[in-house]
This record gives structure tokens, sequence and C-alpha cells, in this order.
């Protein structure tokens, strides 16, 4: 999930000093005014930048953001609670936007993602993909490759993913350094109406004044009541990651994105995996039929058993030269049903918000289940469902859609807010990615979610499926593995969602995000050209298999000639084929 | 290829349809007509391979929505069947309980034969798994059935206790890993009576291995027992031994150990031949400072004496003929860092001993550099093996797989001898030993070759020239 925050951090961090600051800030704005149609800008989800936005920039960076702008007495435009990928995301726009911006962090610069999350697993990932193809002799003997016994390091492993966090770290860092955000130190509490206190914990010292606030402060794993976790045997992703042992046998509660990535990377290394759901089904979040080639895919041939509709009830470690054990109960009926013995458990029921200690009951806020109560503009609601004015919460602190894209995401909606420029994020163009090989991605709608909103709103949905079976670029890799799908409307081509499951899934899914972003059609990016031989061409086959109900008067108007063509070649073509 | 990507690909987008009764009923035609019977006697139907598509001969089972025990209504899908073109959904074509899948997933099976067993009722279950052991002992994997006549007269063994449903029995006793659990399910092998070694006495894969390999008589392991029992001893793999240190083979000596058991394919025979080496010992004091060592000499002997006897310079390669190598190439066992290499002294009869220095001086360089070209240590076409320097006395080597002999040379040793007039004197002796394949050379052959190996090392200025 995180290519995207690393890319645009080392853009920045290399046009780090002097006239060139300008010219990196300003890009994005550049990149904007791309798009398929004209009247695909005027969509309101999206705002053509405008040159004053420009003007800003330039002043910004010459002015390193100081004084100028915090007019009000105020010690800064923006006070940022946070410095995640949502915080830096927030703070790189609004430097662009010419504010006077700071960050306050009470740990590491990058947040969970960073420094725990996203970007370390990317690294075990990676590892465990190659270790998967080295393993796999079939697949190598009909490539004509022989290689033998392949084995793996685990310190080795574990010091990539390390290195690799650290490293995205300083650039994170660096990149803020360098566009002149103040990055504070402390542990953060809101006192006050535009009013922050900050420092050591316990001894908060610092005070400072913002025009704005966003509490960008994201999430903790979360475990459920009754599971003891001890960092060894009984563990969350936060340990996990740090790969100080691989077990022979491994149970991980919960099969979301989190546990899926984990029992890739352990299966890869070795390990045995038992997933234990609460749902009825594994992976629950995602499109039902991609959950289901996703079982047959990254499941079934693998070393993984597993219970569904249980809940684990008590988790205790191993000790006493005994196994850690998992206790389950059904998940409706609650009655006891089984002891598992395991090596070790993984704790991947998802995350908590962190917004504890933040001071909301100063400004009358009060959370739900710890999540602070936004609007769809970010701004954060008190008990008697009021804007507070000034104050945003972007990220997994709102619980939205806990992913550090959609939190850099909220972030950037929010500064335009703060700019002057009203701005609504759409939250169904935001691509979520599961990274096992083969990777899966989405954006939108599931199609069950895509027909229950067909039946309420009265419109017709149609779905097409292209496999990667037939795509050259895959088939060359050996990986045909995997399908696309597009949930669209038959009436008006609008893309609902689309869901991959294949090679490269994670980097394919953008096409389609930003067609829903920019408003594209089926109708009119099916015209949009992809290299051959390339994996893009899973989509394009995709976008040409969606065909729109016949209305009159409609799209009729000529386009290229493919048609005519397409119908000759065809018509050659089988021709050169019936014979046989 | 490198054009029209996109319309003629197009079929493939009707993925995974799902296909309607149809398919079943054909089978059960097909039964029908071959097996009639079998339908009135019990009500355990069968469930077939469908044709998918009218080109489709055999099909892949990419997965079973229902496993064994599961109750199945007609018109649920039951397995997922990957065709020639597209993978589909096949449906039931009748309500009852899934008894005995016979074809796993990622097995294929041809059209029209049984996947799986549906028993109508719970008590029909255990006739039903009886059914599936003769049809799986019948002919293990794929195959149209060809059932017997007393598989309908016999009656049914008894079932095996603890079969289908429940398979794993809750509790702390008796828990296995999940790769165990998948095994045991795909060689049907009871877990309850497998005794587990893992830790904390759990159940591991290799367990339900070494069950459904060592005792065909518990249940039937069809397929993976069969070749398993036939194959190289070493196939076996030994229980871990607590506290010791696992080290896996390095890609080099993982190819040493392939070759090694290998080797056991070959019927080999020794013959041991003593050298005196005093006039060899003279020439190596004159020809050292040149560069030349002694594994150089002994190279040249062995090919001088090789292309008199070419035999020994052949190999056999399919059992059945005799491979005569144009040229004589002599492989010298070099051990180096984490293992053994061979590098090859190429055209050894042809080439004078100080060129044949300056090679072997370049190829044990590359060979401590891990940088030989496998042309460089896999060309031999006899290999010398000296252990000399280390004062082994005598010892017998393993004959490579592709090559005829191999000499393995002890170091030579002052001897007390009699001569034919029973003359005492002390020489230098060196005892060689060759291990050869007696599918083509014979003891015969070997002596003679190490008669004349013999001669020329006795009277070694033949070397020189």
């Amino acid at each position: 999930m995180q290519s995207t925050a690393a890319v645009s951090v080392s853009a920045s961090a290399t046009a780090s000093r002097g006239g060139a600051r300008s010219e990196a800030a300003r890009r994005p704005g550049g990149v904007r005014v791309c798009g398929l149609r004209g009247e695909a800008l005027a969509c309101p989800s999206l705002r053509i930048s405008q040159s004053p936005a420009r003007l800003a920039v330039a002043r910004a960076a010459a002015t390193n953001g100081a004084v100028a702008g915090s007019g009000g007495g105020f010690d800064y435009d923006l006070v940022i609670i946070g410095a995640g990928v949502g915080g830096h995301g927030a703070a790189l726009h609004a430097v662009e936007e010419g504010l006077k911006t700071a960050i306050i962090e009470g740990d590491v610069v990058g947040g969970t993602c960073v420094n725990r999350g996203c970007v370390p697993s990317k690294a075990l990932l990676a590892v465990s993909g190659r270790m998967r193809e080295l393993h796999d002799e079939h697949h190598m003997k009909s490539m004509g490759l022989q290689v033998s016994s392949p084995g793996y390091d685990r310190q080795g492993v574990a010091d990539h993913a390390n290195n690799l966090a650290l490293k995205i770290r300083s650039n994170l860092t660096n990149s803020m350094k360098a566009l002149g955000v103040d990055i504070l130190t402390g542990v953060c509490t809101i006192v006050g109406k535009q009013k922050v206190r900050y420092g050591k914990a316990g001894s908060q010292d610092k005070e400072i004044t913002a025009r704005n606030i966003i509490i960008a402060t994201g999430s903790v794993p979360f475990v459920p009541k009754g599971i003891e976790i001890d960092g060894k045997t009984v563990f969350t992703s936060d340990h996990a990651l740090k790969l100080e042992s691989v077990p022979d046998w491994i149970a991980i509660v919960g099969s979301g994105y989190i546990g899926l990535e984990f029992s890739d990377v352990y299966t890869a290394l070795g390990s045995e995996v038992t997933f234990i759901e609460a749902l009825d089904q594994l992976m629950p979040g995602f499109d039902p039929e991609i959950a289901k080639l996703a079982q047959r895919v990254l499941i079934n041939p693998r070393k993984i058993d597993y219970h569904t509709g249980v809940f684990a009830s008590k988790i205790t470690p191993a000790k006493d030269g005994k196994p850690v054990l998992i206790e389950l109960i059904d998940a409706k009926t609650k009655e006891h049903k089984e002891t598992l013995e395991v090596d070790a458990a993984l704790i991947a029921t998802g995350r908590a918000p962190f917004t504890k200690g933040l001071g909301l009951e100063n400004i009358n806020v009060v959370t739900q289940r710890g999540f602070v109560p936004v609007d769809e503009r970010m701004r954060v609601m008190d008990a008697d469902g009021n804007v507070v004015p000034n104050l945003y919460c972007i990220g997994d602190a709102n619980g939205k859609l806990m992913l550090a894209h959609a939190a850099s995401a909220q972030g950037i909606s929010v500064v335009e807010q703060i700019s002057g420029k009203d701005h609504i994020l759409n939250h169904l163009s935001i691509p979520a990615a599961c990274f096992t090989h083969p990777e899966i991605s989405m954006v939108g709608l599931t199609e069950p979610q895509a027909r229950e909103k067909a039946d309420k709103e009265g419109f017709e949905v149609n779905v097409v499926k292209t496999s990667f079976k037939a795509n050259t670029k895959a088939l060359a890799e050996n990986e045909g593995d995997g399908i696309a799908k597009l949930i669209y409307r038959s009436d008006t081509g609008e893309i609902l969602g689309v869901h991959i499951l294949g090679l490269h899934a994670a980097d394919l899914i953008h096409e389609a995000s930003n067609a829903i972003a920019l408003g594209t059609r089926v109708q009119d990016i099916k015209y949009a050209v992809h290299a051959h031989p390339t994996l893009s061409e899973v989509l394009d086959e995709l976008f040409k298999a969606a065909k729109l109900q016949p209305r009159e008067g409609r799209d009729s108007k000529p386009r290229q000639p493919p048609q005519p063509l397409l119908k000759v070649l065809s018509f050659l073509t089988t021709l050169f084929s019936s014979p046989k | 290829m490198a054009t029209a990507p996109a319309p003629l690909s197009l079929s493939a987008s009707t993925l995974p349809a799902r296909l309607r009764a149809g398919a079943v009923p054909a089978g059960a035609r097909w039964r029908q007509a071959r097996r009639g019977r079998m339908v009135v006697r019990a009500k355990i139907r069968e469930i077939f391979m469908p044709a998918l598509s009218s080109t489709m001969t055999e099909g892949k089972i990419v997965s079973w929505s229902a496993g064994e025990g599961d109750r199945v209504s007609k018109g649920d899908a039951v397995v997922v069947v990957e065709s020639d073109k597209a993978d589909m959904d096949v449906e039931t074509f009748h309500d009852g309980i899934v008894a005995a899948v016979l074809v796993q997933a990622g097995e294929s099976a041809p059209v029209g034969a049984p996947i799986a067993l549906l028993a109508e009722s719970e008590e029909e279950v255990p006739l039903a798994l009886s059914k599936a052991q003769e049809l799986s002992n019948g002919q293990p994997q794929q195959a149209p059935p060809a059932p017997t006549e007393d598989a309908a007269a016999a009656p049914p063994p008894p079932p095996a206790p603890a079969a289908a449903p429940a398979p794993v029995a809750a509790g702390t006793k008796g828990i296995a890993s999940p790769q165990a659990k998948k095994l045991a399910k795909q060689h049907r092998v009871d877990l309850a009576k497998v005794t587990g070694t893992g830790p904390y006495g759990r159940i591991t894969s290799a367990d339900v291995e070494a069950a459904a390999g060592i005792q065909p008589k518990s249940k039937p392991a069809p397929a993976a027992a069969a070749p398993s029992v036939g194959a190289v001893p070493q196939a076996a793999v030994l229980p871990p031994v607590p506290g010791a240190t696992v080290v896996p083979f390095t890609t080099m000596q993982a190819a040493v150990s392939k070759n090694m058991v290998e080797s056991l394919a070959v019927p080999t025979f020794r013959v041991g031949y003593p050298i005196v080496t005093d006039k060899l010992d003279e020439l190596y004091e004159k020809v050292k400072p040149k560069g030349v060592t002694m594994t150089v000499l002994l190279a040249k002997a062995a090919a001088m004496a090789l292309a008199q006897h070419p035999v020994v310079n052949a190999s056999c390669r399919d059992g059945k003929s005799f491979t005569y190598n144009s040229n004589i190439n002599i492989a010298v066992a070099v051990a180096i860092d984490g293992g053994l290499i061979t590098p090859v002294l190429q055209d050894a009869d042809k080439l004078d001993i100080y060129l044949l220095s300056q090679n072997w001086k370049d190829l044990v360089k590359k060979a401590r550099a891990k940088q030989l070209q496998p042309n460089e240590y896999s060309s031999g076409t006899f290999t010398l093996s000296n252990l000399g320097m280390f004062a082994v006395d005598q010892f017998d080597a393993i004959l490579p797989p592709g090559q005829g002999a191999i000499m393995a040379v002890g170091a030579s040793k002052p001897t007390v001898v009699a001569d034919k007039d029973g003359f005492f004197s002390v020489k230098s002796k060196m005892l060689v030993n060759v291990t050869a394949d007696h599918r083509i050379v014979y003891g015969a052959d070997l002596a003679a070759f190490l008669q004349t190996f013999a001669k020329i090392l006795e009277d070694p200025e033949s070397l020189t020239l």
C-alpha cells in the first residue's frame, strides 16, 4: 500500500534545495490536469489547480514557510498531530499551498505504515515471492531453469525489512525538513480551541496555537480480550515484522489483508499456517468471487488450513513446556469447539484507533469506539453533532478507510479546504491492494455492494471478467493464475468497481481507480491504447468486453474504424483456423 | 504473437460460467449404459468428470467445493473443473453425502471417469468408502473405471472406524499440522492411527507420509505409496535428532549427493594393483622445479594407458551400448572449501606434461575461486582421485555417473620386495585401485589396463616424451 508514498517522498527529497524545490512542489499541480475527457475534469471530486495556487507554492518555498501567512497571531497556519503517511501527505501539500506548518510526533516519523506496517511487510513479501518462485520446481523447470535447494537466512531477511523501514523513514523526515515543515517531538494534547500542548508524556510544557489542526494519530493493532500477547509466541504485526522467529506452525487470527500477507510470508519461509476467522468465510472484505479464487490460489495449495465461524476466545503464550494454546468458540453459539496447540499465534484482527490522551474532552468531542467522528470533509464533529471549527481528523483515527494512501488523500483534501477551496474526497476511487503472490487489488464496490446499490437506485449492473490465462505477458512469466473483474452500470457506462487477482495486480489497479476518480466511463476508456505485450492488457480487454445497453441516439457517433476492421480480421482468422 | 492481443482472446472472459446439471447426466447416462446393475443395487452414485466442451478429453479438478462427509443437495456446486478452455462449477444431479473423493484437487481425470462417490444416506457411507477403496486399488489414479463383477457380489468389507465425516478427534491428542491433515486426506491416512513425532507429540506431514508409505494394509495409500517403495533408499528421511544443528546442503553438496545416489544404479567392481614408484619418484624430483606435479604425472600416465585400452575410457549411457569417447579427458578430484570438484585435464594423452601442468595450475586456481565453467569440470571421461598425500595406503572410489572407470591412488611407501631370484630389496610401492562399470569393462580389460599403466609408471621416461 505504500508505494505511492515512497515514490512521492523520494521525488521531493532529491529536489531538496534552492530553486529545485519550487519546481518539485509544482509538479503535482501539473499532473492533475491530465485526463481522457474534457468533461471528466468537471467532476466534483477533483478540481483543476489554478495558477494562484502555484504562486503560493513559490512563495512558500521562498520563505521556507516561515512567518508569512500566519496572520491573526497564531504560531502556525496548520499543526498536524502525528507524522505518519497521512500527516506527511498533508504537510507536503500544506507547504505547497503556502501554509506555515508544524507536525508533532510522539514516536518516530513515518507512523505505522513506514515502521510497523506496509513498508517492512513489503520487504518480507519481496523475499517470500522469490522464495516461492525458487521453490516451485515445476514452474522453474517449465521455464528451463534449474535451481537446487534454495534457502534463506532469517536474520538477513529481517535486516532487509528493517533497513527498508529506516530508509523510508529518513526519506520522509528529509522531505519534510527540506520543505520547511517544523517537526516537533512529543506527545500532544489539544487543550482548547486552536491550541495544543506537547512535550514528554506527563510534562507537556510547550504550548502552540494554530489556525487549523489536523488529528492524524493513526492506529495500533487491535487485540481482542482474552488474548495474552507476549511478543514471542503470541504477537501482533508489530512484532511479526521483526521476524525474530519462523515458527513451524503459526495460527493467524483474522484473514484480512494483514493475515493474508503474513500467511504468504510464513508459508514461503517454511511455516504451516492455520487461519482463524470469525466470519463464515475467509477474506470477508473481498469481492466474493475474488475471495473464492484467492482461496483456490493462495490457500488451498499451500500448507494452510483454517477454521471459520469461530472466535479465539483465549490464547495463552507458550510457557512451562507447553505450546501456544488457542481456545476456539463458535462465533454464534459461543460454545467451546476446539483447543488448538500451535507454536505461535499472530493476531491480525484489525486495528484500533490511537486517540487516547488527545484531550478531545476539552473540546466536547466524544470518540466512537475510539474513532474520532468526522463529516465527509474530515471536519471533527462534537458530541452534539456540530462541526468543531478548524479541527480535522484524517486516516486510521477517523476509521473511514484504514489505508495509508487514504489518510494521505484525506490530508490533502483537508489542506485544500483550509486554503479556501472546497473539496470532498471520493473514497470509492481509493484503491486497495493485498501484496500476496499473486497480488489482489480492488477499487470501488464489490459485486454484492454494487447490486444492492443498483436495486436501491434502480439501474442495471453488468459484470465482465478477463483472465490472466489469456495474457501474453502473464503467460511468458508463467503466471497465468488470476482474473480481473469489472462492475459497471450498463446504462451509463460508469465504472463501479474493479477487482483484480493476478500478477502485479496492485500496480494494475490504478488505471481503474483513476478512471473512477476522473469519471471516465467504459465506453471512453476502451479506446485508450495499452502497450503489447503487457499485463495492462488484462484491463484493456476488460474495458473492451464491457457492453452497454443499446440506447437510441447515444454513443453512436463514429469512432475510429476498428469495428469493421476487426470483423474482417476475425473473419480471416476463422477462415484460416476452420479446416481443423 | 506480437499483435492483436485483445479480440482473439476475449473468449476467456466467460470464465467461471456456471454449468448447469447437464454435465452430470451426461456422465449418468454413461454409467447406466455400462453398469446399469449398480444403480439398482445400492444408492451410491458416482460423480463423473463432465465433458465441458466438445474438445475436452480430460479435466483437472481445481477444487472441491464440497468435502468428504458433506451433505449436498441437487443443484449444489460440488466441484470446480478446469477444462482446456475455462474453469467451471459443476453441480450435483442428486441429493446425498459426498462419501469419497476419488480424484483430489490438482489431479486430472478423463471425461467420464468417476471423481467422487455420493451416498444417499449416512448408512451407505461405509459402503461407498469400501467401493472407493476398490476403485482406487484397481487403478491408482486416472483411467476410466472397469470395476470387476465381484464389486457387486462380494459383501462390503467392514468399514474402517472413524473414517469419513469427522476425521480429527477434538481434544489435545492427535493434533496434526495443517499440511499433515492435507496429506492424510490425500493419501487416505487415518490420523487417529498415526503416532506424532513432532513438537508436543504433534502429527507432522512426515509422520503421515511415513504412515502412507510403510503400512499399506492400514489404508490404501494409492499412487503416492507405490513410487516411494520402489525408489532409491535415499528417499527415506530419518527423524530429526533433537538438539542437532541442521545445515542444508549447498548447491555443490547437493549435486555431489545426487551423483552419489545415482551411482548406486551402476554395477561396479574393483581391481587393485601394486606399482613400484622409485623411478617415477626420481623423475618427479627432476621435473618438479619445472612446475610438474605428481597429479599431472599420474594423469598423463593414465591417459597414455587409456589410449591403449579405449574400453576403459568408454561409458555406458543407456545400458545397451558402449560409448567410446573420442578424447581422453582426465578428471581429477580436488577437495575445495565446502565440497569436491573434478577439474578436467582435456586431451591428456596428446598434451605434454608441461602444458598439462600449466593447464592444471589454471584449473585449480579457478576451482578454488569457484569459477570453473561446466565443460571444465563435467567433461571427464576417466577420473583420478589421489589421497596419497595423506599417507592413505589404499581406498576405493565411487564411479561417477557417465564414466566407465575411476582410479583411486594411495601413498607410495618403502616396502620390502623380493624379486624372482629371491633377492630382497626395499622399493617404493603404491597401490592403485580402479572402480569400473562392469556392464562395459570386464575384469580382464581392467587388469590389462592396469598392467599398461604400471609399466608406464615403472619406466616413466615415456611420460616426458
